[in-house]
């Protein structure tokens, strides 16, 4: 484990503005200096109703959204805003993190869910992936990095002129690193969004598959693409910096 | 309340006095139906008399004059239990009969009429009544033809006596029955009440009396008792893991508390206070994976995830978990291999996935290699996830061949945060069994290890008809029987 100052975010190119909810003040002024640390914009709300106001005139990139909120809580604060046809991506936080929860947060139109206690490397992760500004390459057929090319319709994987064999879920997790490009994913992103698991495992099980996949389309190479992010996860780029 | 004033204010009681009022109306109009049509028969048939005797006794008048009729007249009253007969003159003057004295005025007017009279031949000088027709002869004699009503008067006594006495038999009778199925139920609600009343002072292991006879007050007892073993077993789970909770959340605390300490005492330079920060972290993240097993765990054993069945089949969540853990097998030089057949199973994907997950991390763990070629034929791999249909239900099972657990270990080792002494230097929550039992309960099935000579077997047996409710010992004592 590192402290959230020693994390490099190189995938930090365009600022992002942020809109916190959270009644908790040591919590969100946390969270606030933390994002700031690295570069975005973070306003804080501390209820729901403020939140709503907020959330409706701001021009924000993404919203964080406690679940349990004073005057109005978070899933009728989405709910609200959803109704209003503001599409801003949420992250919803919670202390509830079962996945009952979960799915209920999602189901109240929020699109990703972070049981609290978290770690700041992963709230981060998952705004960037959230956030309209890095909205990536999700609708092309073809997704590049580097001399690496994977084509979502025919399946195939090639680096430069080498065709590389994945077997369906490397390709699936390839193909995840790579829509998220530029982007640290973590662990749990992976496991969730490759497996559709939402448990925690106990042992290191994504990071083998990591590095399985790196020894298919790294190894031999001059560039690696695939990273490893210190204290977070992963990223794939064409090289750093 | 007094004792009295409760047995009025029950139910029972209130419903008898209604039932009553209703059977005392019944056997009232019954009677007085009876009453009123008997009257009613003996007028018709005195009218009947009285109106053929006027016909015959008019007819003689016709045929022998006066004479004649005073001849009959005379005749007639002197049967017994005769008629009243009177005949007056114009003037209304008495020519022959056997009345005595009359009310005045009757003898005025033709037709009907109800009148006090005295027979001429009576010794006592009480009048009696009856019932008469006095008819106009021609030539201005009157007839008078009567019958006494003292039969009808009779019988009508008779039925108020029996009216009068069988509303009060119906009164008794439903007042004492009221009073006794009001105090019989009464005290099997007392009984209950005073039962729920001890348990909520504190006393859980109260149990409401159950009689035998079977009727709805004791099925209500049953089920309450059975909703009482229930709420028991979560109260005990409860209990246990906030014993648990305390105890053995204490000691990582303590550690995390001691480091913390011992930084701030005796390091000097950023590097180990930096060290000491990054131990922290990881320390505190142990303590949420395990709050999050703990979590997790509560939940399936108090039923909550029941809500989020569904149906999917039981292969495909055996080869999901083999293609995770398959290169962090091969990592450790464990070969891990799946043999599953298709079946349908209703229950929480997501927990159930879980479950067989930390079988196959346990396995992983303790696994050993067996050391023949992974394909060499016959040879069984180092871990074989299993799943395939049993009975009406499904069965997943996780077989590894590293040292497993001695038979008489196997009841502790589902124990939450238990961890065998074999191993104590591996890293691990001791959860990890206890969850997969969780989750096998909360299905209605279970989770038994046994030996795979050598190895360890452990299988997660779900029924497929999942019941409601769910004893939560019964994981354990399966296992103690196994």
């Amino acid at each position: 484990m590192v402290t959230r100052t020693d994390i490099v975010f190189p995938s930090i190119e365009s600022q992002m503005r942020l809109l916190i909810v959270e009644d908790d003040r040591e919590s969100a002024d946390y969270l606030v200096k933390a994002l700031r640390e690295v570069g975005h914009v973070a306003e804080l709300a501390g209820n729901g109703e403020d939140g709503l106001a907020l959330a409706e005139t701001g021009d924000y990139d993404v919203l964080v959204i406690d679940r349990m909120l004073p005057k109005r809580d978070g899933l009728s604060l989405i709910g609200a805003l959803r109704e209003k046809g503001i599409r801003t991506p949420v992250l919803i936080l919670s202390a509830l993190g079962q996945v009952d929860d979960r799915i209920k947060g999602l189901r109240a139109g929020g699109d990703d869910y972070l049981p609290k206690p978290y770690a700041f490397a992963e709230l981060l992760a998952r705004v960037e992936v959230l956030s309209r500004r890095h909205g990536g390459p999700s609708e092309e057929t073809v997704y590049r990095v580097g001399d690496l090319e994977l084509d979502r319709l025919s399946h195939g994987v090639t680096r430069g002129k080498t065709e590389i064999t994945l077997q369906p879920r490397e390709f699936r997790l390839l193909e995840y690193l790579m829509k998220h490009a530029g982007q640290v994913v973590t662990r749990t992103m992976l496991l969730e969004n490759v497996w559709d698991y939402h448990f925690d495992p106990q042992t290191n099980v994504i990071d083998v598959h990591i590095s399985r996949l790196r020894s298919k389309i790294d190894k031999g190479q001059e560039r690696p693409l695939l990273h490893t992010i210190r204290g977070a996860g992963y990223m794939i780029r064409d090289g750093i910096r | 309340m007094t004792a009295f004033g409760k047995l009025v204010r029950t139910t029972a009681f209130r419903l008898t006095l209604v039932y009553l009022f209703l059977f005392a109306l019944f056997a009232a109009s019954l009677l007085g139906y009876f009453a009123w049509n008997t009257r009613r028969m003996i007028t018709d048939q005195i009218t009947e008399t009285v109106n053929s005797e006027v016909a015959e006794l008019t007819d003689q008048y016709n045929n022998g004059g006066i004479r004649g009729l005073v001849y009959a007249i005379e005749n007639r009253a002197l049967r017994p239990g005769a008629n009243l007969y009177l005949v007056t003159t114009p003037q209304g003057q008495a020519v022959a009969g056997n009345v005595g004295s009359l009310q005045p005025g009757v003898m005025d007017k033709p037709g009907w009429i109800e009148t006090f009279y005295r027979r001429l031949d009576e010794t006592d000088t009480r009048s009696h009544f009856a019932l008469a027709r006095i008819a106009q002869l021609p030539g201005g004699f009157r007839l008078l033809i009567g019958r006494d009503l003292e039969e009808r008067r009779r019988l009508f006594g008779i039925v108020a006596k029996a009216a009068q006495w069988s509303v009060l038999v119906v009164l008794l009778l439903g007042l004492g029955g009221g009073i006794f199925v009001a105090r019989r139920v009464l005290y099997r609600i007392d009984a209950m009440t005073g039962t729920t009343q001890r348990i909520m002072a504190g006393d859980l292991s109260e149990r409401v009396p159950v009689g035998r006879s079977g009727d709805e007050l004791d099925r209500l007892a049953e089920n309450l008792n059975a909703m009482l073993e229930r709420i028991e077993a979560l109260m005990a789970g409860l209990k246990e893991v906030s014993d648990n909770i305390a105890h053995d959340l204490k000691t990582p605390l303590t550690r995390l508390r001691n480091r913390a300490e011992d930084a701030l005492a005796k390091a000097g330079n950023e590097g180990e206070y930096r060290a000491a920060l990054e131990n922290t972290i990881d320390e505190s993240d142990g303590l949420i994976r395990t709050f999050n097993a703990l979590l997790m765990i509560a939940r399936a054993e108090s039923g909550q995830a029941r809500d989020n069945m569904v149906d999917f089949d039981a292969a495909e969540v055996a080869h999901g978990i083999q293609e995770l853990y398959e290169p962090l097998a091969e990592d450790k030089g464990l070969t891990l291999s799946v043999e599953a057949q298709s079946a349908s199973v209703h229950g929480n994907r997501e927990l159930i996935s879980q479950a067989l997950a930390n079988l196959v991390e346990n396995a992983i763990k303790y696994g050993k290699p067996v050391g023949a070629p992974p394909d060499s034929p016959g040879e069984r791999p180092d871990i074989l996830i299993e799943a395939a249909p049993e009975g009406s239900g499904v069965r997943f099972s996780v077989t590894d061949r590293g040292p497993g657990i001695p038979a008489a270990d196997r009841a502790r080792a589902m124990e939450r945060f238990v961890r065998l002494e074999a191993s104590r230097t591996q890293p691990g929550s001791g959860l990890g069994l206890s969850l997969a039992a969780a989750v096998a309960t909360l299905h209605g099935g279970e989770l038994r290890l046994s030996g795979a000579e050598p190895g360890l077997c452990a299988a997660i047996t779900i029924p497929q008809a999942s019941p409601l409710a769910v004893p939560l010992a019964s994981t354990r004592r399966a296992v103690e029987q196994a």
